[in-house]
């Protein structure tokens, strides 16, 4: 089973279900779903996937969240049968991803790559909807991605957001039950990563699957209903945003000090690490309730307490840099 | 039809990049003018020198016409289309005939564009003659169209153009497309081992016509099972397809 070195345990069988129930939600899973089953890849001496268990049921957007080097373009590749796994197997609907690609169930957006030229945007996407037996309605395709406007422009005259508004259309031509999204949104700029991910919820509102992999913590915890988080080649945490926040036992101590000291207040029990901007500062806590009563206990003239459990930001540092020596 | 949208669209494509179309098109239709044009009076035994150039210019042109796809397949890797493709229910034979037709499609282009230049010229021929013409050139150019399936999938976009510009040149040369070769010996002999001359050959608008022995076609079908094999394993290789 999965390593969950961040202490989130319960997903994806409970302790109270049957041994029955279980493996028949297992058996339907696997022929609505995406199975990942003990996934390893290396490449020479990098270890990229090192043991990756994961399901995904229909229906749910779930982001694959981790730094750069975490292993997530790589675990995509291999969930889209671009690669071979070192060991391990992948299931979509029950069959081997090549199989699920030609059938058309899968499509995907990968990180890098760019548009053919030479053709408008709607000859393209018409062109790619030829290759399917039941795909969705061109027009329908244009209008979900905005691009209602732009069906008569030429592929080399757009910019990059509107690029990867057209590289989701052809994905999403297919009428596919996964859509897998590498980074999409990687090179854009702010107001371009706005606008493509309200392309994307409109989408996803359809009921389709949609996996995204993101370094981006704001991007998963605004669009994703699940987040898989990976470190090092392995998934470190797995469950809902809250889900995650609740399980990471860093909490911090907002308050204003005139004239506080950083290492003294480092060394009370219960701080992890302490962040002084002139007097405001913040506790990165393990112990928040004993760093406080030492807080106040030496230092009676700090005001404006403010104690508030982890963001995601905390739990993603907290969860993808403790993993042991061991498994390095 | 899947393969019928997928084609028409990729042949869309290649009359719309007019980068190719000048130079698959242009240039040699400019040389057998300032050649065949400045000596259109000259005789080369019996034989009018433009109808004798028609062949070797119509050899020429196609086969740059016929290879530029080749250019366009690795234009396109750059860009991570063929990864994208291979996200898709594409078969490689749809691909691939897509790829031979618009090379094919540009073949045609510049040989009509040569032969009428031919008969602005005063090459005259019967119909059996342009028409036996016509159907070797096409057979001839199996060899090249798969030459340029095969160095699209191995050679990035940056060399390209010196690859394809230097094998259709040392190809055009050595079939005697630019100007005749040793009509005996051993260097004709070799000469003979070349597709490219058969492909001029074919295009031997004078006399009774082109003709091939046998020879020529153990030529051409030697060549083209040899590159088809090269092209088929370097698409497989570049998309892990099989």
């Amino acid at each position: 089973m999965s390593r969950r070195i961040g202490g989130i345990d319960d997903y994806p069988s409970s302790p109270d279900r049957g041994i029955l129930e279980v493996m028949s939600d297992r058996t339907t899973r696997m022929n609505t779903g995406i199975e990942l089953h003990g996934l390893v890849k290396s490449f020479g001496e990098v270890h990229a996937v090192r043991g990756v268990d994961l399901t995904i049921g229909p229906g749910e957007t779930v982001a694959i969240l981790g730094p750069n080097g975490a292993g997530k373009s790589t675990t995509i590749d291999l969930l889209l049968g671009l690669l071979r796994p070192d060991a391990g197997t992948v299931s979509i609907l029950g069959r081997p991803p090549e199989r699920a690609v030609r059938a058309g169930k899968v499509s995907a957006m990968l990180q890098t790559g760019g548009l053919i030229r030479e053709i408008t945007v709607g000859e393209l996407v018409t062109m790619m909807a030829s290759l399917y037996d039941a795909p969705m309605d061109v027009h329908e395709a244009l209008a979900v991605t905005g691009l209602s406007d732009f069906a008569d422009r030429r592929t080399e005259g757009l910019s990059g957001g509107q690029t990867q508004r057209v590289r989701f259309a052809l994905a999403i031509v297919a009428d596919p039950s996964f859509v897998f999204l590498d980074e999409p949104t990687v090179a854009l700029d702010v107001e371009a990563r706005r606008e493509f991910w309200t392309t994307i919820r409109r989408f996803t509102e359809r009921g389709t699957t949609v996996v995204f992999a993101t370094h981006y913590l704001d991007e998963a915890d605004a669009n994703a209903d699940r987040i898989v988080l990976m470190a090092d080649g392995a998934i470190v945490a797995d469950g809902s945003v809250t889900d995650i926040k609740a399980h990471v036992d860093i909490r911090t101590i907002r308050f204003t000090l005139p004239g506080g000291d950083s290492t003294a207040l480092a060394a009370l029990p219960g701080v992890v690490d302490v962040d002084r901007h002139g007097d405001s500062i913040r506790l990165r806590c393990d112990d928040a309730d004993l760093a406080l009563r030492a807080l106040i206990a030496t230092r009676p003239d700090a005001r404006d307490f403010e104690v508030r459990g982890a963001d995601l930001e905390e739990a993603f540092l907290q969860l993808t840099t403790s993993i042991p020596a061991a498994v390095r | 039809m899947t393969a019928a949208t997928y084609t028409r669209y990729e042949l869309l494509r290649t009359f719309r990049n007019r980068r190719f179309f000048i130079f698959s098109l242009v240039f040699p239709l400019v040389l057998f003018y300032v050649i065949a044009g400045s000596n259109r009076h000259t005789d080369l035994g019996g034989v009018p020198f433009p109808t004798y150039y028609m062949g070797g210019m119509a050899g020429w042109a196609t086969m740059i016409g016929v290879t530029a796809g080749g250019a366009r397949i690795a234009a396109e890797r750059q860009v991570g289309w063929n990864r994208q493709l291979r996200l898709t229910p594409l078969r490689p034979a749809t691909y691939l005939g897509a790829k031979i037709a618009s090379g094919y499609a540009l073949a045609a282009a510049s040989l009509v564009l040569i032969y009428v230049a031919g008969l602005t010229l005063g090459v005259h021929a019967t119909g059996g003659i342009w028409v036996s013409m016509t159907a070797l050139i096409i057979v001839a150019l199996a060899p090249f169209a798969a030459l340029g399936v095969y160095l699209g999938h191995r050679l990035s976009v940056d060399s390209m153009g010196p690859a394809l510009g230097g094998t259709t040149s040392l190809l055009a040369l050595a079939g005697g497309a630019w100007g005749p070769l040793a009509q005996h010996g051993f260097m004709h002999t070799l000469t003979q081992a070349v597709p490219s001359y058969w492909l001029v050959q074919a295009g031997q608008a004078y006399g009774d016509g082109p003709r091939w022995p046998p020879g020529a076609w153990v030529v051409i079908v030697g060549w083209t099972i040899v590159l088809g094999t090269l092209a088929m394993r370097a698409y497989r290789r570049d998309t892990g397809r099989f």
